[in-house]
């Protein structure tokens, strides 16, 4: 079961929202219906699913209708149709008092100008949902002064919100729905106000602390810089409709439609392309035990290329030889290729982005060899595979 | 010519207000003798102190309000003046009326804007009814505030709460509207009913907005205690209505100077008072 399920929802907005309603469930545009029956679409028909431990990023320009999106899973917006569940219970169910007591168990929310009350303290602040819930004074203070020190804000609990910087303004705002102990969180455009280089930082702390943490995170994100980051899926919105869902690479390689293809045609092409997605299956590979050099060499000659990676039977890379050792070592007559097998590799991760894969391979004499965690090899990345790779996708 | 009748809007709101007057004149009496037992201890309060010590008390108590020199001094020498000019009696009557009166004004305004904030029928039956108020010459509240509380000090109390309240309920719910939306919704993203978000967030906001309106709802007290002075209410407009009937320009003259002062006072430490919560 998701953590997170969106069924159908849709938010009109309105004084007869359930006349709109029908128009568009019959097909009716948000533009039709704004200019026919003046009422707003703010969600259309928007179904997905949020894994726990997952971070999905709702991504769409302005009024596309993602902060409604959100909003309508903690019901800060009534939605007008639809439901969303949480943890298999029906969210839109549920009365006013249900509501409070799932925002306090389940929901912690960080809002875009970072919502902080300016008339209390730091640690005040970041306890606030703790006091809602009548935690008692030492524990919640306790609490805060915890999740504090979980975004770097040791020192600053007693200050007043005004005296901190954006970012240190957003990291209060971060702590106080840690602080709650949710395990889902809900970031509207949590680093959107921020700085680009504070915000570059924001994101690679959210990183982080996501792996000590597993939480389950909606963000919602006009940046698809952003999104690709950060998301581990991407639920793209226009007009309150959802055009596509997919991980960054499937959005980018596989565009749903016109839209979706204008969207990312800025992208930063090596932001995004990762090591597994340029790399190709070895042409061939020499095996330790079994391949001497003159194995080697003929392995190379029917591939066409000059070096040759080394593996042992479970697939681990051992390293790389090199056609003119291993001419050499054949006319010396050795039988074996463990005295001239080169061992420091210089090899990436599957995740690893195009762009430090660009540095590598400069100044590198034979190809990158791509790795799993147990240094099983995966593929290999020569200059003009990346080169290519890169010209194909980043061309419209 | 067709003869339109004249339509007997005067005489409705006569009639409207006999009647009130004869059932409910015995309570507004009642509240009359309590009110004024009230007023009668605040001002011989007042008026037993020797002026010199209310002067310092004063002085220190502004000092201690708005760390200002200049107010402080003002304070100091405008309420000395007074003393010199012999109309220390009157001025503090005037001030023991305003203070009545902003209370009472407050007591009601403060609550009423709260609810007018957050239902808006409240607020829909309260803003036409806030602009009547605001619109109609003050003058006009005397003449009901007779029969009901009888000519003196609680009628001039009940004329200056009506045209002295209005402020204090709409700032109040200004205060209260103006938290921004991304505030409330955190309030309510993390579980608060609508008491606590009332409590913990809009009021503490809104404190700012609501002591500027304090602030009107003195100034306006002040002006209409002096006007009250036509049904009774003696003090430092008593003082400028005697002059009027008397053609006294100096004593006129040196009363409204009086009342400038006291004004001023007024005005300055409400005005400090507000802009240091705000401050910070």
């Amino acid at each position: 079961m998701a953590k997170i399920e969106v069924e159908n929802l849709y938010k009109i907005f309105g004084p007869h929202p359930k006349r709109a309603l029908e128009a568009v469930r019959k097909g009716a545009t948000k533009a039709e219906v704004m200019d026919k029956l003046k009422h707003g679409v703010g969600v259309n028909n928007a179904s997905f699913q949020v894994e726990e431990g997952e971070i999905v990023v709702v991504m769409g320009l302005s009024g596309s209708g993602k902060s409604t999106l959100v909003r309508c899973i903690n019901r800060l917006i009534e939605p007008t149709a639809g439901s969303v569940h949480i943890d298999g219970q029906d969210v839109t169910k549920l009365d006013d008092k249900g509501l409070r007591e799932l925002r306090l168990s389940k929901l912690g929310m960080v809002f875009q100008n970072f919502a902080l009350f300016p008339h209390r303290t730091v640690v005040d602040n970041a306890a606030y949902g703790l006091e809602i819930k009548g935690v008692d004074q030492a524990t919640r203070r306790q609490k805060a002064l915890e999740s504090l020190e979980l975004v770097g804000l040791t020192g600053w609990e007693d200050s007043l919100p005004g005296q901190l910087s954006g970012g240190m303004q957003q990291r209060v705002g971060l702590a106080r729905a840690l602080a709650l102990d949710a395990d889902i969180l809900l970031m509207d455009e949590a680093f959107s106000a921020l700085d680009p280089l504070i915000r570059s930082d924001m994101q690679d702390e959210l990183i982080n602390l996501q792996e000590q943490m597993h939480k389950t995170i909606l963000f919602i994100s006009h940046d698809l810089d952003e999104a690709i980051k950060l998301g581990d899926r991407i639920v793209l919105m226009k007009d309150g409709a959802i055009v596509q869902i997919g991980t960054a690479e499937d959005i980018l390689t596989h565009p749903a439609n016109d839209y979706v293809e204008r969207f990312v045609e800025n992208v930063d092409i090596t932001k995004v392309l990762t090591a597994d997605s340029v790399m190709k299956k070895a042409k061939a590979l020499g095996y330790i035990n079994s391949d001497g050099p003159r194995a080697s060499l003929r392995k190379m000659k029917i591939a066409g290329i000059s070096s040759l990676f080394v593996i042992d039977k479970g697939h681990q890379l051992k390293g790389i030889v090199y056609a003119e050792d291993c001419s050499e070592a054949a006319s010396r007559g050795e039988r074996d290729i463990k005295s001239i097998l080169k061992t420091d590799l210089k090899t990436v991760q599957a995740d690893t982005p195009a762009m430090d894969i660009i540095n590598l391979l400069h100044d590198l004499p034979y190809p990158l060899a791509v790795v799993d965690d147990m240094n099983r090899i995966k593929g290999v990345i020569n200059r003009g595979a990346l080169l290519g790779a890169i010209a194909e996708r980043g061309v419209n | 010519m067709i003869e339109i009748p004249r339509i007997p809007l005067g005489q409705g709101i006569e009639a409207l207000i006999e009647w009130l007057v004869d059932h409910f004149a015995f309570a507004t009496k009642a509240f009359s003798k309590v009110m004024e037992t009230g007023l009668t201890a605040l001002q011989s309060a007042l008026q037993f102190m020797p002026p010199w010590l209310f002067i310092i008390i004063a002085a220190a108590l502004t000092w201690w309000l708005t760390r200002k020199r200049g107010v402080t001094l003002l304070t100091l020498f405008g309420l000395a003046l007074v003393w010199n000019m012999e109309l220390w009696a009157a001025t503090t009557s005037t001030i023991a009326l305003v203070i009545i009166s902003t209370l009472v004004a407050i007591l009601i305004g403060v609550p009423v804007g709260i609810l007018a904030a957050m239902y808006k029928p409240v607020d829909k039956t309260v803003t036409p009814i806030l602009d009547v108020m605001q619109t109609m010459p003050a003058f006009v509240y005397l003449i009901p505030a007779i029969p009901f509380f009888g000519l003196g000090k609680v009628a001039a109390i009940f004329s200056t709460v009506v045209f002295a309240v209005p402020p204090a309920i709409r700032l109040t719910s200004l205060g209260i509207k103006q938290v921004p939306r991304e505030l409330v919704e955190c309030a309510e993203a993390f579980g608060s009913n609508r008491w606590q978000r009332l409590i913990k967030l809009e009021l503490p906001l809104a404190t700012p907005t609501i002591m500027a309106g304090v602030n009107q709802t003195v100034m306006l007290a002040l002006s209409m205690v002096v006007i009250a002075a036509m049904i009774g209410a003696k003090g430092l407009g008593g003082e400028v209505w005697k002059a009027i009937q008397r053609l006294e320009m100096g004593n006129g003259f040196e009363a409204g100077i009086g009342i400038v002062i006291v004004a001023m006072i007024l005005d300055r430490v409400l005005q400090k008072v507000g802009s240091r919560k705000n401050g910070k």
